[in-house]
């Protein structure tokens, strides 16, 4: 492929030569907005019920499981590997299946399963976005393929907002192959501008705050 | 002026269910928008807007570098970077690698870029199965289109047109209702996402200091896309760089409230190489193709170098007067609206289709939304330049105009100008602007002509103005007529009595 053609197509276009450091670029424009853990939990919640999302602030472990349990009502579920869904007891549950290590079983499994449960990195309160990296405990499937998806995620993970994250994230590179922002539920609005939930990823979406 | 398809745009003006769809849905995304970026929802809107603006004139402007630095982290995450030319080299890299992956199957997230360089008919043509996902974009294949929006592809079709296409490509009952007809594609398009050997998507944004690629979409078809199979390649425009994952926080705010209104797409994909050491699940291939396709040569023009800013929100087209009754079908090119009308000539050359950077009103409502400030109407005028230099001196004209009065020859010469006679015209126009008595005798000379109104319209013209612009502008609308009384005869009127 002819690599060195188009850099250098550029570099005379624009008047550079090789090696030629650049301009200085306007510095990173980030704004950390004060907010206290309430008011990040109040907002968050707020703008992810906006998108049609569910929020339950669950007091204990327990509880969430029995959120979750409830969500399920029996269904055929799958978990992540995430620690949190094991200490809260979500992965024993009666119809849940977890611990997939090997892609095409994940695969298989997340593509016949109603309910697809995960961690999530951070929250971001402005947005209502969950954000997940990819990783041996959070594998991308489970949040995509099942049309029904629960997060879990403890309270001082929400951030205020893009800001924030990428402020305390500024390479998202560095730690994962794939990190993506799940802001409500998969539409559309394709077909005379009329929104349908769930086309290719789930239309229905659950958060439980610890 | 020189003259466009006209038989196609008169279609369109002539069909009131395509108007009417047209002006709901860029109706709707304008209302979104501006709801999304109103100061009480996004104070610091302008601000962000200003330092888009400074970021990617910054990356334009040492592109060369920032190129490297793309690939050198791409590299380093186990991904490779590929340079294309030009569309033959893009598709070719694709045929060849998919042909020693023995894949069959393609599965294709919307891409721009990738409509551009016609990918879909080129691997169609070598044999391979390429489905577009998104559903929009799914319904606009299955009919054998283009897209007729940005982002909103299949804006010009009705749920009774999805229902006949579905049933005749797909051999299903024939459904007309939204929900089912989505349920219909997930459905299919499930089948081949987990079937599918090779994901291609386009990108939003490249990260330079990452070596990622940066995707927003509300279906869940590009993380799909991008996800399922185990090679995933991007293609994107080389102009797409951004310099940090942190210049994100500016650009991401902008991109889904310009489009659609949304603070965010329902998903942002940041993906920078094929699935690390442990993970799970992702691609075991990763493949970002840069795409030349003339943008070099567009970077080396100073003046129009900012063409290159774009993001694709597609709020220029939304917003655009033209857009909203001539649609984007008419547009000659993949990128219509405004930025269609900037990008085509340069890409293309602006003989090509010479009409296009005058079809507009030059209002300004474009550079108004724009989220990165492009000068639009700025552009607009530099390529009109460049159109009559192109012209100049070649203009030979039509075989018609020989055969009118020598009137109607005037008016036909003086509106279909090339570099001389416009040049001329304007002269003319001067000189009466210049000479108060002359205008007014001329104004009275054409109240003449029009007739005398009393609040009624002028529908059509005399035969000598029965062509040119003013004769074409009448065909989709009314004139209002002149007054019977003009402004200077009412001013004197008024001193004579002592008014004024």
């Amino acid at each position: 492929m002819p690599l060195e053609n188009i850099v250098e197509q550029a570099r005379q276009a624009l008047g550079r030569r090789a090696g030629q450091s650049p301009e200085v670029p306007p510095p990173p424009r980030i704004r950390l907005p004060e907010m206290d853990a309430a008011a990040r939990l109040r907002r968050f919640f707020e703008a992810f019920e906006k998108l049609s999302g569910k929020t339950h602030l669950a007091a204990t472990r327990e509880d969430a499981c029995a959120y979750i349990e409830q969500v399920i009502a029996g269904r055929r579920a799958v978990a992540s590997n995430a620690p949190l869904l094991r200490e809260c007891g979500v992965t024993a549950l009666a119809s849940v299946r977890s611990g997939f290590t090997e892609r095409e079983a994940l695969r298989t499994e997340c593509a016949g399963a109603e309910i697809g449960i995960t961690g999530a990195d951070y929250a971001l309160a402005d947005t209502g976005s969950l954000v997940l990296f990819s990783s041996a405990e959070e594998a991308r499937m489970v949040s995509l393929l099942p049309p029904l998806h629960i997060a879990v995620i403890r309270r001082e993970r929400i951030l205020t907002g893009l800001d924030e994250l990428f402020d305390t994230v500024p390479l998202p590179s560095d730690r994962s192959s794939s990190m993506v922002f799940i802001t409500g539920p998969s539409r559309t609005a394709d077909i005379e501008q009329i929104l349908v939930r769930g086309v290719h990823g789930p239309g229905e979406i659950h958060v439980v705050v610890l | 002026m020189p003259h466009g398809p006209e038989h196609k745009f008169h279609e369109t003006l002539a069909n009131p269910k395509l108007q009417a769809a047209i002006y709901r849905a860029t109706g709707r995304l304008v209302e979104h928008r501006r709801e999304a970026v109103a100061p009480e929802m996004l104070p610091e809107y302008q601000e962000l807007r200003a330092q888009a603006n400074l970021l990617k004139k910054h990356t334009i402007d040492n592109l060369d570098y920032y190129l490297e630095t793309f690939e050198a982290n791409v590299v380093d995450h186990g991904g490779r970077v590929v340079y294309a030319r030009d569309a033959a080299e893009a598709v070719g890299f694709l045929a060849d690698l998919a042909k020693e992956r023995g894949a069959r199957l393609v599965v294709k997230s919307k891409s721009m870029t990738t409509e551009e360089i016609g990918l879909n008919d080129h691997l169609g043509a070598r044999g391979f199965e390429v489905v577009e996902t998104d559903l929009g974009e799914y319904i606009v294949q299955l009919a054998h289109q283009r897209p007729y929006h940005i982002v909103a592809p299949a804006l010009h079709m009705t749920r009774y047109d999805v229902a006949d296409l579905f049933e005749r490509e797909l051999g299903v009952a024939n459904e007309t209702g939204i929900e089912q007809q989505t349920r219909i594609a997930h459905d299919v398009l499930r089948q081949k996402f987990l079937a599918a050997d090779i994901g291609v998507s386009g990108a939003n944004f490249l990260v330079a200091d990452s070596g990622a690629v940066v995707i927003l979409e509300n279906e869940g078809n590009i993380r799909l896309t991008t996800s399922a199979p185990k090679i995933h390649v991007a293609i994107a425009g080389i102009e797409k760089m951004i310099p940090r994952a942190q210049d994100l926080a500016v650009f991401l705010k902008l991109l889904a409230r310009s489009a659609t209104g949304q603070a965010l797409g329902s998903y942002t994909s940041f993906l920078s190489g094929p699935r690390r050491e442990g993970e799970i699940d992702g691609p075991d291939e990763f493949y970002v193709v840069l795409l030349d396709n003339g943008r070099t040569r567009i970077l080396a023009d100073r003046e129009k170098r900012e063409s290159l800013y774009c993001i694709r929100c597609g709020a220029c087209l939304n917003h655009c007067p033209v857009y909203r009754k001539v649609g984007g079908h008419n547009y000659p090119w993949v990128y219509s609206g405004p930025i269609g009308a900037v990008l085509t000539p340069q890409y293309l050359g602006v003989t090509h289709e010479p009409w296009l950077p005058f079809a507009s009103s030059l209002c300004g409502a474009c550079a108004e939304v724009c989220p990165v400030k492009i000068d639009l109407p700025k552009l607009l005028l530099a390529l009109r330049a460049d159109v009559v230099d192109a012209r100049a001196g070649t203009y030979h004209a039509p075989a018609s105009a020989k055969r009118a009065t020598w009137r109607g020859r005037v008016f036909t010469h003086i509106f279909s100008m090339d570099g001389r006679t416009e040049r001329l015209a304007f002269r003319l126009w001067t000189f009466v602007m210049r000479h108060p008595r002359i205008y007014e005798l001329f104004g009275m000379m054409l109240k003449d002509v029009l007739g005398d109104g009393s609040g009624g319209c002028i529908r059509s013209l005399p035969c000598f103005a029965a062509r040119g612009p003013l004769a074409a502008w009448l065909s989709e609308r009314d004139l209002a007529a002149p007054p019977s009384k003009n402004f200077r005869q009412l001013w004197r009127e008024r001193r004579k009595a002592g008014v004024a």
